[in-house]
């Protein structure tokens, strides 16, 4: 049982999930940033990892993936990073990306290493379920990796499912058709989808992201599910912050005011 | 061998639907539906009928004297300049369109480099009433303005894409990014055998007619329909998978295809692909792809937009993996000279990018009594401005 695993089996209420990109805004910011962040009782921590072409990410995350490139943020030096502060890190970490750089490292080498890090989950959205279970599932749990998968208001129930029953994590639900990206409000369509989820009774929690940007959304979206993820909300702060330090503790506990 | 599609979209180890899910419903659509629409007998005649009164199919199949002259062999060139639109991208995007409707879809989007899917998009979607909406690279528009404003000549939006490089793999992906945005309504034609399952196949099957034609036409014309040679352009590998389609099962036709070597392709400014590349995943599908040792997309470089791109679809690759290929690169200066060659001697001039198949001439030992058929994809005069600045006329 990884951390992640630990984590969900003891607290299934308002988890709040924060994604940031590793080496940005610079190159060696990722290992204080997950120190504040933890410091700050956030509950899980998804990092990206940067790519050139991040098809579902809105503008902040794709400017933040750009500017980490051009620091020279890679997945090696990430790993080397998450190595430095192993022992510090009791909050579970989850590694967000696309499969092009994975593939390239290799899945054995990547999934060993994520081990050897003290990584608990895999997101990678352009990861097929079908693909998912047919060639890297075993690679995964043999190194004690949850992968994460995303679900989104078009996916059907039966999918839903599907993908339920081959993991061992949470959930991401998609708050809206769209990439990532903070907006504004949830409608009754979410809601409508929200409670559909609910009312499959899944075997795994359910996070909501996608949108989520402040006390209000994050609270709204605990409503209907076990919790939710902010990312790019989380990134503006980075990029307009005078003090990372000041900074992050300080919107973490806005975020959290009043749960 | 096998070279063709299996049911989970792969072509050997290439291929399959590498998508996020936001995308999975709609491409699980039209998966499921592409192959009993585009089969269907309504369909076919809808699409034959605009292809012969609207794009002036079948294009000619014509044997050049004066080259086959100078390299002492049998040179007949198709000539894909002559549809509507001045390329053969339109031989998709009547059938993406005709597809849409099928599908009840409103709204079309495309991702553009040159511009000439573009405008081959923006033509059709005027012709059936669709709303169009182009995305394009910044630095694209730029360097392809006529082509930008025929788009909107022609109704369509044309969105310039900032993110990236602003070039055609960030429009593609910009593309993507929209349609996740509008999964209900909107259909994205995808120009090139790329992308996830079952755009290759898809696309080469409406770009089939090109091998098609030059069989029924060299029969006629020589008494069988086989070929020695075939030989096209490879960017995305659109007109190239169509020149070939007909003749991938007959192993004594030999399959070559040119891709853009760019300044050279050690140079560092490349699009050689298969010279260059490594299996990877891109735009949906894993096939070969120009990348770093970390996996990041390298941006490739050629002088012509439309072979520009950093990947090759999924068959291309396995074509090249089995060796049922093969393939050759054309340095900038290559294509250019060739270009001129074919210009002075036939009275043709070749989009740049058909002009790297030409330039192949010089790369190939022939014998005086085989067949050769070169694709000339695309006409020349997006062009006029790329010889003029080369300007050695």
């Amino acid at each position: 049982m990884n951390k992640l695993n630990k984590t969900l089996n003891v607290k299934r209420d308002n988890l709040l999930t924060v994604y940031f990109t590793a080496g940005y805004p610079r190159l060696e910011d990722t290992a204080p940033i997950l120190l504040s962040l933890q410091a700050a009782g956030v509950d899980i921590i998804e990092i990206g990892m940067p790519y050139s072409d991040p098809v579902a990410d809105g503008p902040t995350i794709q400017e933040s993936n750009k500017r980490a490139l051009e620091n020279g943020m890679s997945i090696n030096l990430l790993f080397e990073q998450l190595k430095s502060i192993k022992d510090q890190l009791t909050v579970p970490v989850v590694l967000m990306g696309y499969l092009n750089p994975v593939l390239r490292m290799g899945m054995d080498v990547f999934c060993a290493k994520c081990k050897e890090s003290g990584v608990s989950g895999i997101i990678l959205p352009d990861l097929p379920a079908r693909e998912y279970d047919l060639h890297y599932r075993e690679k995964m749990e043999a190194n004690g990796l949850s992968n994460i998968f995303l679900i989104t208001p078009q996916t059907s129930n039966d999918r839903i499912r599907e993908m339920d029953n081959i993991t061992n994590s949470f959930m991401y639900m998609v708050s809206s058709p769209g990439i990532t990206g903070a907006k504004s409000g949830i409608s009754e369509d979410q809601i409508k989808y929200f409670e559909r989820v609910n009312a499959l009774k899944l075997n795994n929690p359910r996070l909501i992201g996608f949108g989520i940007s402040s006390n209000e959304t994050f609270k709204q979206a605990c409503r209907y599910s076990n919790g939710a993820i902010i990312g790019s909300a989380f990134i503006n702060v980075l990029s307009s912050a005078k003090d990372l330090a000041e900074a992050i503790p300080a919107f973490i506990a806005e975020i959290k005011k009043g749960i | 061998m096998n070279y063709h599609v299996d049911e989970h979209g792969y072509y050997g180890e290439f291929g399959g639907m590498f998508i996020p899910e936001m995308l999975f419903p709609n491409v699980e659509e039209l998966r499921n539906s592409y192959l009993s629409i585009i089969q269907s007998d309504a369909f076919k005649k809808e699409f034959e009928g605009l292809l012969t009164d609207y794009v002036g199919r079948p294009t000619p199949l014509y044997f050049a004297n004066r080259l086959s002259e100078k390299y002492q062999t049998n040179i007949y060139i198709k000539r894909e300049d002559l549809n509507h639109t001045g390329a053969h991208k339109v031989n998709n995007t009547i059938g993406q369109i005709l597809l849409a409707k099928k599908l009840n879809k409103k709204k079309i989007i495309a991702e553009t480099g040159a511009g000439q899917h573009g405008v081959a998009t923006a033509t059709v979607c005027a012709l059936m009433g669709m709303e169009c909406k182009v995305f394009m690279g910044q630095v694209d528009t730029v360097r392809q303005r006529p082509n930008v404003e025929r788009m909107k000549m022609l109704g369509a939006e044309v969105i310039p894409v900032t993110s990236g490089s602003q070039t055609l793999k960030d429009a593609t992906n910009e593309a993507l990014r929209y349609w996740i945005g509008h999964p209900d309504d909107t259909h994205y034609i995808i120009g090139s055998v790329v992308g996830p399952h079952p755009y290759p196949d898809m696309v080469a099957r409406f770009q089939s007619i090109i091998s098609k034609e030059i069989r029924a036409q060299l029969m006629v014309k020589t008494g069988k329909g086989l070929p020695n040679k075939v030989i096209a352009c490879v960017g995305g590998g659109s007109n190239a998978i169509g020149a070939f389609y007909e003749f991938i099962d007959e192993p004594e036709v030999e399959l070559i295809a040119v891709e853009a070597g760019g300044e050279g392709v050690k140079s560092g400014r490349s699009a050689a692909t298969t010279a260059l590349g490594s299996t990877g995943v891109l735009h949906g599908s894993k096939t070969l792809l120009m990348q770093d040792e970390d996996g990041q997309v390298i941006e490739p470089h050629s002088i012509s937009a439309g072979l520009d791109y950093p990947g090759i679809g999924p068959q291309h690759a396995h074509l090249f993996a089995t060796g049922r290929a093969t393939f050759l690169n054309a340095t900038d200066e290559e294509a250019m000279v060739a270009g001129m060659e074919l210009t002075r001697e036939e009275g043709i001039i070749p989009a740049i990018e058909s002009a790297h198949a030409f330039a192949a001439l010089k790369m190939l030992n022939f014998s005086k009594d085989e067949v050769v058929v070169v694709n000339l994809s695309g006409r020349g005069d997006k062009d006029l401005e790329a010889y003029i600045n080369w300007g050695k006329y």
